[in-house]
């Protein structure tokens, strides 16, 4: 091996060295587990809608029922066991964005209620909404000269 | 003492090493060294509220224990050195505060227990002190708290990442070896801030090595000593990734490791069974595994020359968010058995 | 009628293969670049704003169901599609109250749902 001077040189050896993650294991696994999440989703909007709701609450129950239980496996200190398995298949799905509510949450309970738990819930969420509601926004603003 | 070479300082009154102690986590006392260390706890929180107070708690009570198993008493211990990785040091404050020993908070990421062993053996070898007292620690929780996410946040850790190690190390120095045998500090190598443009913090080992590699050549130069000349050659923390490199490395500039180097990183978890990814880090790491493990080696003269190198990354999660490089150091101690 | 027997296996089928697809693209995402999951979830609910925005989501959502509406894509389609519809009966104004208005539920429950689970929860270690 010839000897490394620049800074360039070792961060190409070093991205040589580096092991990759097993891409393919981590995709088949998020494909399921993803999968199975939104299946999970299906059955209860089809429930819903069997019961006779529309369709617009009936996506509504599925958000909260899928936000519910992503909040009590992350309680219960099982989600995390769930996304180191399963990668993008738990984080992706509504139940990621709930996880990355609650975490936070259970770990600057320290903190207080005040500012541990009600200050630092959205350190990671918190660009979530502020991008997706930014977005909508924009979206609606726009609308308007189609209307 | 005086200055040799670049930057190394011939200790002349070798320091003695008169007492170690250690103190690991639930994890850590799973892994292969579990038997060299003092104290396994059972839990992380170690009956406390906060990780940052079980932190605390780890660091004082591994003091006291050097302290009670030395023998000496904690008022002729003239001076103590300790740091952390939590925010402006507050685990060896908060921990220490009631210990009635003047305090120097150091701050050298995981490189803070040979910062700290280093200058308290200026201040014996400089006759400023009798007795000091070194120590460091580190916590999982109030790490990952702190540097990355939430521990409830299910993400994936990339394979190059390392495991903040939960545990402390404290080590007394003293200017006499009370009729004990002890290994002794010969030569202390501060060592310079070395960037070679890393960001990724998954990846401290890489950004760490350079600093380790310009750290170990300048020691080996300054007392025109060859790396065979040490029975180990220990950096603390590299883990498996920054370990490969630096061996890599160092054989590119014509000096052959390969025999006696290892990583306290790779030594303290079994990568296979406790899935740690490229291994431990954090200033807990070396500490707890020189305490533990290596100062039996030494006692028991099954090593007799050691050449002790932490590396620490010099970041924090500020400087990550803004796309800065992580600056790198490593500090030498070399530890030899001279009677 | 039993429910189970109104199940369509078919569409269950779709919503499954779909909202993996979409699982996939996160892990390569995840993989191949050192985005935090702060980050990819940002993108994602922003592509499903542009996606739900230009209409083309609904076509999705059509073909999948939830397995196009769970994914954080389909977060944002519904916000688009909230903002989009409120402007048709109440202007301007609508702009900024569809979006929020059209996915409360989900938000409300989140922050609900959190502050329970830090009142009975405690931090735990990972054990790997």
């Amino acid at each position: 091996m010839k000897s490394i001077e620049t800074k360039q040189e070792y961060l190409d050896y070093v991205d040589k060295k580096s092991p990759n993650s097993p891409i393919l294991k981590n995709c088949f696994n998020a494909f399921w587990v993803g999968g199975l999440i939104c299946s999970i989703g299906q059955i209860i909007f089809d429930f819903c809608a069997f019961k006779g709701l529309d369709q617009t609450s009936c996506s509504t129950v599925v958000s909260i029922v899928l936000i519910g239980i992503a909040a009590l496996l992350t309680g219960l200190n099982i989600f995390n066991k769930i996304g180191k398995f399963a990668g993008a298949g738990s984080l992706v799905p509504i139940t990621g964005f709930a996880n990355s509510i609650v975490s936070p949450a259970i770990e600057y309970k320290s903190e207080g209620y005040v500012m541990g738990v009600g200050g630092k819930m959205f350190t990671v969420a918190g660009p979530v909404l502020v991008f997706g509601i930014s977005a909508s926004v924009i979206v609606g603003i726009i609308a308007t000269f189609f209307v | 003492m005086r200055k040799i070479g670049k930057q190394t300082i011939a200790l002349d009154n070798a320091p003695y090493i008169v007492e170690t102690s250690s103190i690991v986590g639930p994890k850590e006392a799973e892994g292969p060294l579990a038997k060299y260390f003092d104290q396994c706890l059972e839990d992380e929180f170690w009956g406390e509220k906060t990780w940052e107070k079980a932190e605390s708690k780890i660091i004082k009570e591994n003091v006291n224990s050097v302290v009670a198993k030395s023998g000496i008493p904690s008022s002729n211990i003239d001076y103590c050195f300790a740091g952390d990785l939590l925010n402006q040091c507050i685990s060896s404050s908060f921990g220490l505060r009631e210990t009635n020993i003047p305090f120097f908070g150091i701050f050298g990421a995981c490189s803070t227990f040979v910062e700290g062993m280093s200058l308290g053996s200026l201040f014996i070898d400089g006759g400023a002190a009798s007795n000091v007292l070194c120590a460091t620690s580190s916590h999982f929780c109030s790490a990952e708290k702190q540097f990355r996410f939430p521990l409830e946040l299910g993400n994936q850790r990339p394979p190059s990442s390392q495991w903040t190690v939960t545990g402390s190390g404290a080590a007394i120095l003293s200017n006499t070896n009370y009729g004990k045998s002890c290994p002794q500090i010969t030569y202390t190598t501060p060592g310079k801030i070395v960037d070679m443009g890393v960001k990724d913090a998954n990846n401290m080992g890489a950004a760490m090595a350079p600093a380790a590699l310009d750290t170990l050549i300048t020691h080996l130069q300054d007392t025109g000593r060859k790396p065979s000349f040490y029975d180990a050659i220990i950096t603390g923390d590299l883990g498996y990734i920054g370990k490969d490199i630096l061996t890599e490395l160092a054989e590119t500039k014509g000096y052959n490791i390969k025999n006696n180097y290892n990583d306290c990183g790779v030594l303290i978890f079994d990568k296979d069974t406790q899935d740690t990814h490229s291994g431990g880090s954090g200033c807990g790491c070396i500490g707890s595994v020189f305490s533990g493990y290596f100062y039996q080696m030494l006692k028991e003269h099954k090593i007799n020359r050691l050449l002790l190198i932490a590396t620490g990354a010099l970041m924090n999660s500020t400087s990550s968010q803004q796309g800065e490089s992580i600056p790198g150091i490593a500090h030498a101690v070399a530890i030899e058995n001279l009677e | 009628m039993d429910f189970f027997q109104s199940i369509d296996w078919m569409q269950l089928l779709r919503c499954f293969v779909v909202g993996g697809l979409i699982c996939i693209i996160g892990q390569i995402l995840i993989d191949k670049t050192k985005l935090t999951s702060a980050r990819i979830l940002v993108i994602f609910v922003t592509t499903g704003v542009i996606l739900g925005g230009l209409g083309i989501y609904q076509y999705l959502i059509d073909f999948a169901g939830c397995g196009a509406t769970v994914p954080l894509l389909g977060f944002g389609a519904n916000l688009a599609k909230g903002a989009i519809q409120e402007v048709q009966t109440s202007g301007l104004l609508g702009a900024f109250i569809g979006g929020v208005k059209a996915s409360a539920g989900g938000i409300a429950a989140a922050i609900f749902f959190g502050y329970i689970a830090s009142l009975i929860a405690k931090p735990k270690i990972k054990k790997q």
